[in-house]
Formats: C-alpha cells, structure tokens, sequence
C-alpha cells in the first residue's frame, strides 16, 4: 500500500486504518486455484470417461442446443467485460458509471441462469434425470455424459449465483463508499472471482456442446 | 516506503482503458463464433485439439487483460505460474497413466 493511500484512509477516519491490497490479492488467488483444482478434477473425469466412451459422448451431446449454449458464452464474456470496465470507472472516480456496469453484470448473470433453467428443464422434460426413462435406454456413455453436464453446469450455474451474491455485497459498499477509488481491493476480487467463473465456462461450452 | 511498494503504486495506476478491454471482448467474441463454426466442419480428432486451443486463447486474454495479470508484480505471476505447473502435472500423469494401459 503507497504513502498517499494510507494519509487517504486517515483525512477519513481519524487513525491508521492497516490494509493489504497485494496480499488481498494474493489470497483472492490462492483461492482461485482451489477452484481450479475442484473443477479440474471433474475436467479430469471428463477427460478419462471421454477418452473410453467416445461415441457415447458424441451421441449424448448431439442433443445439445448449440445456439443457446455459444448466446451464454457470450452473455458471461460481456458480463466479465462489464466487470473489468466497473473498476475501470471507479477507479477514475465514476461512481454511478461503475455501480450501473455491476447492475449490467448482475443481468447478465440472471439471463445466464434463465437460459440454463430452460435448458435443464427441456433435458429433464425428454426424460433425462437419474431413474428418467430416456436414460435408462442409453449407453453407458450417454448416462456418464449426462452425469458430468448436469453435476459440472450445475456447479458452475451454483458459482454464477455465488459470483452475483459476491457482487451484490460489493455493490452494497461502494454505494456506502465502503469501496471508493482509491480502496477497491474488494471490487477487483469479486471481478477476480467472476472471470474465474467466465473461464470456466469458456471450457465447458465447447467440451459439452461442440463434439462432432 | 519500499522502493518495491513505490514500483508498485505506480503499476496499479497503469491499468488498460475502455478501449483495450473493449477490443479483448470482440476478439473473444469473435474467437467464440470461430469455435462454433470449426466444430460445425467435420475435422475428427482436430475438432477437440482447435477447440481446446481456441479455450486456452481466451482463457489467457481474459487472465492477461480482465484479470489484470498483465499489469500485477512478479510475486503473484509467479504464483500463478507455479499453480499451473502443478495443475498441468496433474494432468499428464493421469492422461499417461490413462493411455498406457
């Protein structure tokens, strides 16, 4: 933390305030990689079973709805972009540019989990859920597919609504000038957190909907 | 202060403008579109290796630029670096273990 932001902390409040933006940072990541790893191993999984049950991935994700899957991709890429240019504007001081930015993410996110809830709805209407009568006369890789895009997107649609909540919290303080230009360190996590989440996505789309 | 913390608080004010991180989302956009058209050509076994590369692409330029990566000190690339490493070892192993049987 520089000298100017530490006397800014101070005209404020009155006494030191101690604050560690690196090491914030650095725990904003280290946290980041146990996402990683909790999502690689099901990557791993993935890549094991899709390894021994080519086709039946192949015939599995044939049903996929490419259309509905690339307009998520490129709702979350947006909602990340909005994110990035929210700390962009408050850090010139644009509050009310940067909160409309999060309030963009926050739609994004929401459109994110609409799509996914008419896609799983229209997966669970042609009978495939565990004990489904579609998936009881599939192939084992069929069934192995179905099982890791339900439990890999549901994961991931449970880290849209936690990435939302993240930054509902920070919309909160920067209305509260909690977060101002000058302490964003919590913005930049909560955006850290949810490109994490785009980036996940950006595997996920192409390894369940794009097999031909 | 620090010579290192000096270095620093000026490297936290040389974040990207609007512009570089509008640019990065049209090319991942646009890098988006091209997985889906390659996927619709039948290519066999290159489909999987395009669609992975043009992930790991993306996944770079949101890192490098959304994520700030590009302008963070040595400490937390470093970090990052060595997570990967120990990610990609993960990996291997498993895959050589997998395709060896």
């Amino acid at each position: 933390m520089s000298d100017h932001e530490i006397a800014a902390v101070q005209e404020h409040s009155g006494h030191v305030v101690h604050r560690d933006d690196e090491g914030s940072k650095m725990g904003m990541w280290l946290f980041l990689f146990t996402e990683l790893l909790l999502f690689g191993g099901l990557f791993l999984l993935y890549g094991g079973y899709r390894f021994e049950y080519s086709e039946g991935f192949k015939a599995a994700a044939a049903d996929m709805n490419v259309f509905i899957g690339m307009i998520n991709t490129v709702i979350l890429l947006t909602s990340s972009l909005a994110v990035a240019l929210s700390i962009a504007a408050l850090q010139e001081n644009k509050k009310t540019l940067s909160m409309g930015l999060l309030w963009f993410t926050q739609v994004c996110g929401l459109a994110f989990l609409v799509n996914k809830y008419f896609e799983w709805s229209h997966e669970i209407h042609n009978g495939i859920y565990p004990g489904g009568p579609a998936l009881e006369n599939m192939s084992n890789g069929e069934v192995i597919y179905f099982g890791l895009y339900y439990t890999m997107t549901g994961l991931h649609g449970l880290h849209v609504i936690v990435g939302m909540i993240f930054i509902g919290f920070v919309m909160v303080f920067i209305q509260r000038d909690k977060i101002t230009s000058t302490n964003y360190q919590k913005l930049e996590n909560a955006g850290l957190y949810w490109h994490l989440v785009d980036i996940i996505w950006i595997f996920l789309f192409p390894l369940f909907y794009l097999l031909h | 202060m620090s010579e290192q913390g000096k270095e620093h608080a000026e490297h936290t004010s040389h974040h990207p403008t609007y512009g570089t991180y509008i640019m990065v989302w049209i090319g991942l956009v646009a890098l988006t579109s091209i997985t889906v058209t390659v996927a619709g050509i039948k290519l066999g076994s290159l489909t999987l290796i395009t669609a992975l590369t043009i992930a790991t692409i993306k996944t770079l330029m949101v890192t490098y630029y959304f994520m700030h990566v590009k302008f963070d000190n040595r400490v937390i690339k470093i970090f990052i670096l060595v997570c990967l490493i120990i990610f990609l070892i993960l990996w291997i192993l498993t895959f050589s273990d997998l395709s060896f049987r």
